[in-house]
């Protein structure tokens, strides 16, 4: 295994942890729509979205670690440049955690409106910030980088004055923000219709689904059309690099495993949608427009990163930008983490074996009714 | 160094202590609770006594309030390497980021996974696989602390890497050193079993209230079974593996013992410090008496720190001089402070001079540079130190909370030891009811004592490395974000107000469920119809 193929397949590891986390952003999705509903069926819909959240948490988490772990210098000039994009997000995330738990128990202190509140804040913020942040390595970010300024005891990675606000302002990674939403709203409905057996939610959430559908349609055209004209960095043999018109359409049409892939991806998303629509009973629409999902999201980090692309372009200085070979770990490094990633589809069994048990008899209000006061958020 | 830049290090430091310890606070109860939890369930599981079912869930419903809590305090820590400390994020990423990985997809998972089947699977999964998950979920918890320990343990004693000029970071070259260095070995056993200690505490405690207010003295009877006996093996490990960090900590951070102890010229045979009030006007090289009062054990800390009784054991002063009246082997040649900038910048010239022969394409000069660098790299951190006694931690703080550790454990070992004494044999305090008061309030106040304790250990283990982010080879102020002052001073405030504001429900929480549930029956699972 040379250097160059781990770094490949750690961007591969990290487009997996990323799909993942955008499908997982259906709690997210569902979270944002607790406003205005009424509190029996709000409960189900909690508790509903309560028994996984954690699993987003944790891939938001495994998602951070492994970019630390496998490409540094992004952790670096990222996280520490775009101060107030990513502190917004953990907040959002940090303030989710709790509110689930002690919403409805007693002596919480701040009322179970206040926490419902809270997962309604991160219901926006997370997806939107999170679309936001990975815009940014679509579209660049004002930075430059200088590894030797450690010598000097000055900060390799410098950014603008306005440490990420710069990057909510934007236009282009608010369409994508929005368009991450929307698809979390999407999902969301697609999962309570086949995680709830309740007819009201059913029937509300088939309405909202159509609504959700659309918008999520009409901003994915829209931010697909922007990333494709976009120019993207491009690196050349002897490792300089340079602005390139087109450059993700590009990727797209050497890679011909990636396009097959978002187009796959785009169909099984939207045959989710339009049969779960169409046919009333059928509930397995998460299922398709989950995994469609996941084929996106991966085919996109792939024209990201793939192909001597700059998959985090430097608007000041484009030598500065990042790519898969200048910030990565070391080969020894790459290679041993590679060796723990053997374990991720142990990992994602066991995960699929007890979603498959918990969710083996569908939510309901019964026994939401019967369960014993520890055993509802 | 500006001033302006000290400031950013300050907030960025008081953030990051801020965050730790809150999430500290929750973390030990996360990892003891569970393995109390995992041993309640099983006997429920092979004896199938619903009693012992209603104690599980009991305890249970602590576990998750504090569960919750501990994950939301967490995802700061992870993120804020990045967020305030890039320098450091990139020099070390290469080593540091690999067990914040293997974290994420070994224990993390396993926890969020399973945690869901501890609550909500009752009715779903056989009692089996259950249990099964209850132990999963402790057993994550703990590969949690395990590889988060390491990436600790390794920034106090950086091995298993190489330096590379040409990407001007640290890259990992034996994983198992990392893994398994003494530093690390000992960090994860005595901050595991320290937090077995602390959860025994707790489960005490709370049966403690419960006794002294007359309710459910069968649940009470069962927890303390379990929570003293956890309690006790887990203070007397956290003893063992004291002793041993002490000795890792004289090998490889005699500062930060100097610290611990107050010691400023050390002798053979150096004498501990049994109880001591340190003298405010003692400084570096000014020749006063460290301490105001104190009462010492001959031989102690040559014992403590090198199990020789005789052994020489450096102070502060000795350390900052290079000095030694070592009869033994132990710490042969000492560099004095400025012996250790001057090895650090010819690493530092020779970096520069290793840039320029790549830039020139001379690889015989490129060879030569290496060479130095691997000679003078592990004191390159001392070319950011101005003066001498930048180098030297914050004593008070590090001696106070050392000793207050110390004192707290010792406590513990007997407390347990009584606790468990008066369990089974009862009638030691027969009728003698102003005792059992008496202990029941102690049961309850040792629990703030605890989590007390708990924080010293975590004080004396990142204050005592000061300044250094990674021993020797970079101080916190080289570490920093690219931020202004007033940035991360919001923050520190937004933090600090949320987590307080969390902490308030997070506790009022744990009362009232304690409160409530002691007034119902705990010797039987409640059902609705």
């Amino acid at each position: 295994m040379t250097h160059e193929f781990l770094q490949n397949y750690w961007w591969l590891i990290m487009s997996v942890l990323g799909a993942l986390l955008v499908f997982l952003l259906f709690v997210q999705g569902g979270q944002s729509m607790l406003i205005n509903t009424k509190a029996k069926k709000r409960s189900l819909l909690i508790n509903s979205l309560g028994r996984k959240w954690e699993l987003t948490y944790t891939t938001l988490v495994t998602f951070g670690g492994a970019f630390f772990a496998s490409f540094p210098l992004f952790y670096s000039t990222s996280f520490g440049g775009a101060y107030w994009l990513w502190i917004l997000i953990l907040f959002s995330f940090v303030i989710q955690a709790i509110a689930y738990e002690y919403r409805t128990k007693h002596g919480n202190v701040y009322g179970t409106r206040f926490y419902d509140t809270l997962l309604l804040i991160n219901g926006v913020v997370g997806p939107v910030l999170l679309g936001v942040a990975v815009a940014g390595m679509f579209f660049g970010a004002e930075f430059t980088v200088g590894k030797g300024k450690i010598l000097d005891a000055a900060i390799i990675s410098q950014w603008g004055p306005q440490h990420g606000l710069e990057a909510i302002a934007s236009w282009k990674n608010l369409l994508f923000g929005f368009m991450v939403f929307f698809l979390a709203r999407t999902l969301a409905s697609l999962y309570f219709i086949n995680n709830i057996n309740d007819k009201d939610v059913q029937k509300s959430q088939h309405k909202l689904l159509l609504f959700n559908a659309l918008v999520f349609v009409v901003l994915f055209l829209a931010t697909c059309a922007v990333i494709l004209t976009s120019a993207g960095v491009d690196i050349d043999k002897g490792g300089t690099a340079m602005w390139k018109p087109y450059k993700y359409l590009d990727n797209y049409m050497q890679l011909w495993w990636a396009l097959g892939a978002l187009l796959f991806g785009v169909v099984m998303v939207l045959f989710g949608i339009g049969k779960t629509l169409m046919k009333k009973e059928w509930k397995c629409g998460i299922w398709w427009a989950g995994i469609g999902t996941v084929l996106v999201v991966m085919s996109l980090f792939w024209v990201l990163g793939y192909n001597h692309t700059a998959y985090y372009p430097s608007l000041l200085d484009v030598q500065s930008s990042l790519t898969l070979a200048n910030s990565s770990s070391s080969e020894f490094t790459l290679r041993v983490m590679s060796y723990v990633s053997l374990l991720v589809p142990f990992v994602l069994a066991y995960i699929a074996y007890v979603w498959y048990k918990m969710d083996h008899t569908k939510l309901t209000e019964k026994e939401i009714k019967q369960a014993g006061e520890d055993e509802i958020y | 160094m500006s001033d302006l830049l000290m400031n950013v290090v300050d907030w960025s430091r008081a953030q990051f202590a801020l965050t730790a310890c809150y999430h500290w606070l929750f973390v030990p109860l996360t990892l003891g609770l569970g393995i109390i939890i995992g041993v309640m369930e099983t006997i429920y599981y092979r004896t199938r006594d619903e009693k012992w079912l209603a104690t599980t869930k009991f305890w249970m419903t602590l576990f998750g309030v504090n569960f919750a809590i501990g994950v939301a305090t967490g995802i700061i820590l992870e993120f804020e390497f990045g967020t305030n400390w890039s320098n450091y994020s990139w020099f070390v990423g290469d080593i540091f980021g690999a067990p914040l990985a293997i974290e994420g997809i070994l224990a993390f998972f396993m926890e969020s996974t399973f945690i869901a089947v501890m609550f909500f699977g009752w009715k779903k999964v056989s009692p089996k696989f259950h249990l099964a998950a209850t132990w999963l979920t402790a057993l994550g918890a703990s590969i949690s602390a395990l590889w988060i320990l390491v990436a600790n343990a390794w920034m106090q004693y950086p091995t298993g890497m190489t330096f590379n000029p040409e990407t001007m970071r640290n890259e990992m070259t034996d994983f198992w050193a990392v893994a398994l260095s003494p530093m690390a070995l000992n960090k994860v056993f005595h901050t595991v079993t320290s937090a077995w200690a602390l959860s025994g505490a707790f489960v005490v405690g709370v049966c403690g209230w419960m006794l002294l207010k007359g309710r459910n003295r069968d649940h009470c009877m069962r927890s303390l079974k379990v929570g003293g006996w956890v309690g006790l093996i887990g203070i007397v490990l956290t003893s063992i593996s004291g002793d041993t960090s002490a000795v890792t900590v004289a090998k490889h951070q005699p500062m930060k013992l100097a610290a611990m102890e107050g010691l400023y010229e050390g002798e053979p045979g150096q004498s501990i410090v049994a109880f001591g009030i340190l003298n405010p006007a003692k400084e570096v090289g000014n020749g006063e008496d460290p301490f105001l009062f104190d009462i010492s054990i001959p031989h102690g800390l040559a014992f403590l720190a090198t199990h020789d009784f005789n052994a020489f054991v450096p102070g502060i002063e000795d350390i900052l001089l290079g000095k030694s009246k070592d009869t033994t082997s132990f710490m042969t040649k000492p560099l004095s402070f400025e012996d250790r900038r001057e090895r650090g910048k010819a690493a530092q010239h020779a970096l520069a001079g290793f840039n320029d022969a790549v830039k020139a394409k001379d690889s015989v000069a490129m060879k030569q540079f290496r060479k130095e660098i691997d000679e003078n790299f592990k004191y390159l951190g001392y070319t950011y130190l101005e003066e001498p006694t930048e180098s030297v931690p914050n004593v008070p703080l590090t001696f106070y909370s050392f000793h207050f550790m110390v004192t707290i454990g010792g406590y513990l070992v007997l407390f347990f030891i009584v606790v468990l004494l008066l369990l089974y044999k009862p009638k030691w305090v027969p009728g003698k009811k102003k005792l059992q008061k008496f202990g029941y309030w102690l049961a309850i106040i040792t629990i703030p004592l605890a989590y007390l304790c708990s924080m010293s250990g975590w004080i004396v283990a990142e204050v005592g490395r000061q300044p250094w982010t990674i021993q020797d080879l970079m101080p916190n102020k080289v570490a920093i974000s690219d931020l202004s002052a007033g940035y991360v001073q919001v923050t520190f405030w937004i933090f600090a107000v949320v987590f307080t504001a969390l902490l308030i429900a997070d506790v009022s929480i744990i009362c009232k469920q304690i409160s409530k549930k002691s007034k119902t029956n705990l010797d039987v699972v409640e059902t609705k119809k």
